[in-house]
Formats: structure tokens, C-alpha cells, sequence
């Protein structure tokens, strides 16, 4: 790409981690701490979904989907890794060096991730795993739809690139809830329990904090994504004749470090190489 | 009910029915059969063949049909079937001496 890193981060460019890498090493192009932090969210999100949806890797019903889940889990890796590697410039290692996304990703604890709870809930059975992707693709559709009009062209760069595949994993998520709701007596009781599941742990996506005070039009307000997002899952749900889940919310917090129970097992399961190997590389 | 992870697989579930991939490339003319794979149905199979055949930008139009829906020639008799055309030079335009005053044919 020759040296071009500076040019590169505008939305109609395919942008790759390694442009960003390139590109924080100049001053105007390194995050503010509170661009970090959205970033930070905004990447945990995509890499706890990647590595739940990885362990579908031979257990999915057909290979094809498999490969689905697998493509998906692949494409959710790619966007944290945008992410994690524009957050990571903000931050500093002990000897004065700037961090990089594979420190974020291996070497912080439980309490400094910044997923919401949504994401770090168990797969369950397939209905339970289409439940929450459809709720997770329908919300980064509407997310990234907007943010490609963000203030910070970083961002914006990597909402462009990712809305497309999320428009997909929406697609992916809403034929199969309409299968398995309009199909065997069965698949519609699995999928009914796998919303039930995933349903208080909707409210959290919608959370705002004073982060988005702060960040003004460089971020997008969640509770601005709302209207969008009901509309959508009430018109799929009603072509599935499935009711709205009503269920009270679970208590949220991951925005903070707040996790439930099932965070910190997932990552001792993806940190341990890392951890145990300091520097390997293969 | 305890849950299992994976148990959407039962010991009584049909395996999906095979579907046949035809991909056009972006520098090609006409659908070229890629492979096959298993879908519920035709709207999933192409979503599949997306997945599965099209991901390194391979492709620019994608149909599918259902595998048992393609007839095909009998392999045993290939050689009636696909009888040499040696000999038959007058299968070909070529052979014919074109009329005189024709000018372009």
C-alpha cells in the first residue's frame, strides 16, 4: 500500500487493521481516550461474539453452516480487530510503547472488557445462537449504519467496511428464525425458548452513559437506534407469528466491566495460549 | 429442560437435500458449475453457495438448482453418445467451397 496509510482511512476504502496500525503512528490519526474507549466497546463486542461463535465449528446441523457461523464468527474477529487496534494507540505498555490489539485482546482480566452481557451468554442450542444473532446483527446493522457518518474518520472507515457483512449476519439470523419458528412443532419451541433467553439482555445494547456526551457526533447514541431496531425485530417476528418477548432486563453493566459469570470462562479458554506462551507465533 | 449445546442434530433428522452451484465470475460469461452442497431450501442454498463458493470474490452471479433436478448423460455410453466426428469433415462449414462471386461468407 506504499505509504499511503494517511489516505487510506476514508469509507470507501476496504480498510484492513494493519492500515490502522500504520495510521495511529501519526498524531492526527491517534484516538482520544474517549475514542479509545468507544472503540474498546464497540471491539469487545465483536471479539467475544467471534470466539462464542467459533465453537460451532463442527457441532452446527450441516457442514454448510458450519461455514455460515464460521464466516460470520470471522467477519465479527475482523471488525475487533479494526477496532482493538485503533483503541489500542491510546493506551501504553510498561516501557512506554503503545499497546496493540493482541495485548487487549490476551492480556486484560475479566473486569477491563467492555462487551455487553449479550454477547458473552452461552450458545445453548442453535435457536438460542440464532436468537441472540439476530438481536446482535439487527442492533451493528442500525449501529454502523450511522456510524459511517462519524466525526472520526477511523471510525467511520471501519463502520463503512463492517455494515455490509452485517447486513448478511441480519439476513443469516432472520431466515433462520422464520425456519425454525414456521417449522416442526420442535424448532418453533427451541426458538421460542431461545428468544425467552435472549431477550433481557436486549435492554443493555440500548444503554447510554456520559461517554456519549462527550463524544458528541463522532460516536452514535444507542438510544437513537432503538426506534429502527423494534421495527425491524417486530415485523420479523410477526412474519415468524412469534409474540415480542416481555421479560424483565438482566442487570447489564459489561459497558463497565460488569460481567456475568460465563465472561470469565470464555476467556481463560482464549487467553491461555497467549498467557502461557508469551510471544509465540506460528 | 437442561439444555444441550449442539442437540439441535437428532438421531431422526433427514440429512437437507443436495443442491448443484453454477458461479459467473467477474471476468466470465457464463455460470460455470462450481460444487454442490446441502440446503433446506432454494433461498438457504444460495446463501450456502455465498458461504461456500463465492467469499474470495470469486463470483459475480450465483444460481442453484436441486441436484436431482439435473438429467444426465449416461456415462456407459459414452461412446455412441459422444461418437468421434473424425472422418465427418462435412460437419464443419469449412468443407463446403463457397460459390463463386460470393465475396465475404
Amino acid at each position: 500500500m506504499s505509504g499511503e496509510s494517511a489516505t487510506r482511512i476514508t469509507p470507501g476504502n476496504a480498510l484492513r487493521p494493519e492500515d490502522i496500525v500504520l495510521a495511529v503512528q501519526q498524531p492526527e490519526h491517534k484516538p482520544s481516550p474517549d475514542i479509545a474507549e468507544y472503540a474498546l466497546r464497540l471491539g469487545d463486542d465483536g471479539l467475544i461474539l467471534a470466539q462464542r461463535l467459533g465453537w460451532w465449528i463442527s457441532r452446527a446441523p450441516e457442514l454448510e453452516e458450519d461455514v455460515a457461523l464460521g464466516n460470520i464468527a470471522l467477519d465479527q474477529l475482523g471488525h475487533a480487530r479494526s477496532f482493538l487496534s485503533y483503541a489500542a494507540a491510546a493506551f501504553q505498555r510498561a516501557d512506554g510503547s503503545a499497546q496493540t490489539e493482541d495485548d487487549l485482546a490476551y492480556w486484560r482480566g475479566e473486569e477491563e472488557f467492555r462487551c455487553v452481557q449479550l454477547v458473552e451468554q452461552p450458545n445453548g442450542d442453535f435457536a438460542r445462537t440464532i436468537a441472540r444473532q439476530l438481536v446482535i446483527s439487527v442492533y451493528q446493522f442500525e449501529l454502523y449504519q450511522r456510524l459511517q457518518n462519524s466525526s472520526d474518520p477511523t471510525l467511520a472507515a471501519i463502520a463503512a467496511k463492517a455494515v455490509k457483512e452485517v447486513d448478511y449476519h441480519r439476513d443469516h439470523a432472520s431466515q433462520w428464525v422464520l425456519r425454525l419458528a414456521l417449522g416442526t412443532a420442535e424448532s418453533r419451541r427451541r426458538m421460542i425458548d431461545g428468544l425467552k433467553l435472549t431477550w433481557p439482555y436486549l435492554e443493555e445494547l440500548f444503554d447510554q452513559d456520559e461517554l456519549f456526551d462527550r463524544l458528541g457526533d463522532a460516536a452514535v447514541e444507542p438510544s437513537s437506534l432503538r426506534e429502527n431496531f423494534d421495527a425491524f425485530i417486530s415485523a420479523l417476528l410477526a412474519e415468524a407469528e412469534l409474540e415480542v418477548p416481555e421479560l424483565p432486563r438482566a442487570s447489564g453493566g459489561g459497558r463497565r466491566g460488569e460481567h456475568s459469570e460465563h465472561l470469565g470462562y470464555l476467556l481463560a479458554e482464549m487467553q491461555v495460549l497467549a498467557r502461557q506462551h508469551p510471544g509465540a507465533s506460528w | 429442560m437442561v439444555e444441550q449445546p449442539g442437540s439441535a442434530v437428532s438421531a431422526e433428522s433427514q440429512p437437507w437435500p443436495l443442491w448443484e452451484v453454477f458461479v459467473r465470475s467477474s471476468r466470465g460469461l457464463s455460470h460455470v458449475h462450481a460444487g454442490s452442497l446441502h440446503a433446506p431450501d432454494a433461498s438457504m442454498a444460495l446463501r450456502n453457495a455465498r458461504d461456500l463458493y463465492t467469499r474470495r470474490n470469486e463470483g459475480v452471479s450465483v444460481w442453484v438448482c436441486p441436484a436431482d433436478a439435473i438429467s444426465s448423460s449416461d456415462p456407459d455410453s459414452k461412446g455412441a453418445f459422444f461418437e468421434s466426428p473424425q472422418g465427418k469433415d462435412y460437419r464443419h462449414a469449412t468443407y463446403y467451397t463457397k460459390s463463386e462471386g460470393v465475396k465475404h461468407l
